[in-house]
């Protein structure tokens, strides 16, 4: 038993959270959020190059996974970054082309972060139920995979884009037929789609708290910093409990893989991130509810990860399926 | 990142099984806060520390078995899965005890802690006083030096447990005069049954006298039983806060099994949708929980709570202790008003948990100052 990140897992977080503060990813997101991916793409590449996509790739197709646990670590500080892209999609894209015939032809060049991919999931509700058959920034994917009751297909093209309240996600209907990939795709894509989005709605949970705390220290009304008044103390304690007991749910999820417990780091996390969120703008006051305030980048992404991958309730029923922690 | 046990962790976990099984009252006992209750429960623990089961992470000269912080919390596991008793020795083992192990003489230690483990002498905390609550500083009651040790004068309450207990400790002021008020306070244990001093129980919202007042009238307390040096009190008693909030005051294991209960109750009454959402919400609090203290147990020594970590910890398992116990209410139905129901002791007594053990209004400004770096304001 040693349920702690090791020196080369804090390490690892260090190097991308610094790689991801230089590349000044607000501008980089703006960029994205107007159709222009040019920034957003070499930056991707960069976070290939770190080795994040390898963690979910095994080490025959270039990877250097599965490691559940390093991934978490690399989304955590992805969501802290807000970093656009179709990342978690191209994780589970990974977890979905696992199989042998398929690996070779697709796995290296998304290990390498030379290939964004995404992910419609048609099965997860039935056809034509809202949501289904939606993939995040399927204009700018190199593969576009649609897993449906038959099997995992190779979708031709895709429907026009779809704003969300997210800027920098863009949503994109994949078009029906094109190539039947494998009629049997690999089950567990949807615990590593969960997992990413859990770790990432943390760090972007952190980064809200981070950003609020700064602004109340410095913001002075009645004369004294408005931090000092308990009332937006109180909120961003419980800001703080709430993340800081999502995070462990996260890693042990990580560790354990067990349904149960991804799906409770799923709900636990993006819930947290989600009350931040609104504790954040809160307490920006006005200038929060701008557009063109870089905390618009965090809150829309806060409430976008809520219902992507499992809302909070099929999350719940999972939880209640399982038998997490049980000795 | 690791959360398997190993083989001897898990023989120990075993061993605890086995023992439990064979020996955990098969009707619960009466409420530890009755006179009959707190008979039946002392008798509990020494049942417990016959065969040193009741503070496993204790050194084995003072009853204990050296078991380190993941045993404890596996024992913790196994005790409440078991539906074993609550604990009556708690106060004494979760708060002096540790301050005993840390600042307290090697004699105390012999002297005080294997008739305490083994049930036989029950601490009450003396904290509390009319005037000083949150502001603890504040407090009045007053340790005056006399031959070979000291006299207490003045009036704690909300003494849990005193009502029965036979001693107690806490903080009186030695030195009125010092220069600010966190100075000058002495740490001291006393007899509850010594000339001079007068419990009067109070009752607790359901009628059972869970805490008490003292009355405090020139009570005398030899030098022998003042902890650390005298007006080092406050230093020595915030060590103490923190072991409360911290992980030995309220061990994951026993949510994890209320959590269980819970959604047992759940699944009898037919699984009714309104609920669900808030059965889950405890399953995945306890699993929270319980990752989070694995988390601080695999710290090193040296940057684990006490500290402001732990006040994230009892706002948590305070408020989520409270949720839990309304949702089995609620299952019950109408039912669920009934005080001699299976959840109602546990509802009146999550009732207390944001108040006692430091309020978490001031656990929230610990956390937003000590963790957060936001500055102090007015209270």
């Amino acid at each position: 038993m040693r349920f702690a990140l090791d020196t080369e897992q804090r390490a690892f977080a260090a190097s991308l959270h610094a790689m991801l503060t230089a590349a000044d990813t607000p501008s980089v997101i703006r960029d994205w959020a107007r159709g222009d991916p040019a920034r957003g793409r070499a930056l991707w590449g960069r976070i290939g190059a770190a080795g994040v996509f390898a963690l979910a790739v095994d080490e025959k197709y270039g990877g250097a996974g599965p490691r559940p646990v390093d991934l978490a670590v690399a989304f955590v500080e992805l969501g802290r970054h807000a970093v656009p892209g179709p990342l978690v999609e191209t994780v589970a894209a990974a977890v979905l082309l696992a199989g042998p015939a398929l690996a070779e032809r697709f796995l290296p060049s998304i290990a390498a972060g030379h290939t964004l991919a995404t992910v419609a999931d048609r099965e997860r509700g039935p056809e034509g139920s809202p949501g289904a058959g939606r993939a995040l920034d399927g204009e700018v994917a190199g593969v576009r995979l649609v897993r449906a009751a038959d099997g995992l297909w190779l979708a031709p093209g895709h429907g026009p884009v779809r704003r969300s309240l997210d800027p920098a996600r863009r949503l994109t209907e994949l078009s029906p037929g094109g190539e039947l990939l494998t009629r049997d795709p690999p089950k567990d894509a949807l615990g590593w789609a969960r997992l990413a989005t859990a770790a990432q709605a943390l760090g972007v949970g952190l980064a809200l708290l981070d950003r609020t705390v700064d602004h109340v220290r410095r913001r002075t009304q009645f004369g004294v910093p408005v931090g000092s008044f308990q009332a937006v103390k109180h909120r961003l304690a419980d800001a703080r409990i709430a993340l800081e007991f999502a995070r462990p749910l996260v890693f042990g999820a990580a560790v354990t893989m067990d349904p149960a417990d991804v799906a409770a780091a799923k709900v636990t996390a993006c819930e947290a991130a989600y009350r931040t969120a609104v504790t954040a703008l809160h307490l920006h006051g006005a200038i929060g509810y701008t557009a063109e305030y870089d905390l618009s980048l965090w809150l829309g992404k806060a409430r976008a990860l809520r219902t992507a991958w499992g809302t909070p309730e099929e999350c719940r029923d999972a939880v209640l399926d399982g038998d997490a922690g049980r000795p | 990142m690791d959360l398997t046990l190993s083989p001897a962790d898990e023989e120990f976990r075993a061993e605890a099984r086995a023992w439990l099984a064979a020996h955990v009252p098969a009707a619960p006992l009466p409420s530890l806060e009755t006179a009959d209750g707190f008979a039946a429960h002392r008798a509990w623990e020494a049942e417990l520390a016959a065969d040193r089961w009741s503070v496993v992470s204790w050194p084995r000269e003072y009853g204990g078995r050296d078991a380190g912080l993941v045993r404890w919390l596996l024992f913790e596991e196994e005790y409440w899965a078991a539906g074993a008793p609550a604990r009556v020795g708690q106060n004494g083992v979760g708060l002096l005890a540790p301050t005993l192990l840390h600042h307290g003489t090697a004699e105390q230690r012999a002297r005080v802690l294997p008739p305490m483990a083994s049930g036989e002498e029950v601490w009450a905390q003396a904290w509390s006083e009319p005037e000083a609550g949150s502001d603890l500083a504040s407090l009045t009651s007053r340790a005056e030096r006399a031959p070979g040790g000291w006299r207490l004068t003045g009036h704690k309450t909300w003494s849990s447990r005193a009502a029965f207990a036979d001693r107690a400790f806490g903080l009186f002021r030695s030195r009125p005069d010092a220069p600010r008020r966190h100075e000058g306070l002495t740490y001291l244990m006393f007899d509850l049954r010594a000339p001079g001093v007068t419990v009067r129980p109070i009752d607790r919202l359901d009628g059972r006298p869970a805490f008490a007042e003292l009355f405090l009238d020139g009570v005398f307390v030899p030098d022998a039983d003042v902890i650390g040096a005298p007006g080092e009190g406050w230093r020595i008693a915030m060590s103490t806060t923190g072991d409360e909030r911290g992980l030995t005051l309220r061990s994951p294991g026993r949510y994890l099994a209320a959590a269980d209960r819970l959604r047992a109750l759940w699944r009898e009454r037919g699984s009714p949708a309104w609920a669900r959402r808030r059965v889950a919400d405890a399953v995945m609090g306890a699993r929270a929980y319980q990752l989070f203290t694995y988390a601080s147990a695999s710290r090193p020594l040296e940057c684990s709570p006490p500290g402001p970590e732990s006040s994230l910890n009892k706002v948590f398992w305070s408020e989520y202790d409270i949720a839990l116990h309304e949702t089995a209410l609620d299952l019950l139905g109408a039912d669920g008003e009934a005080a001699d129901g299976d959840w109602a002791e546990g509802w009146v007594f999550s009732l207390a948990g944001p108040i006692y053990a430091g309020t978490n209004e001031i656990q929230r400004d610990i956390v937003a100052e000590r963790l957060l770096g936001l500055p102090r304001g007015r209270r």
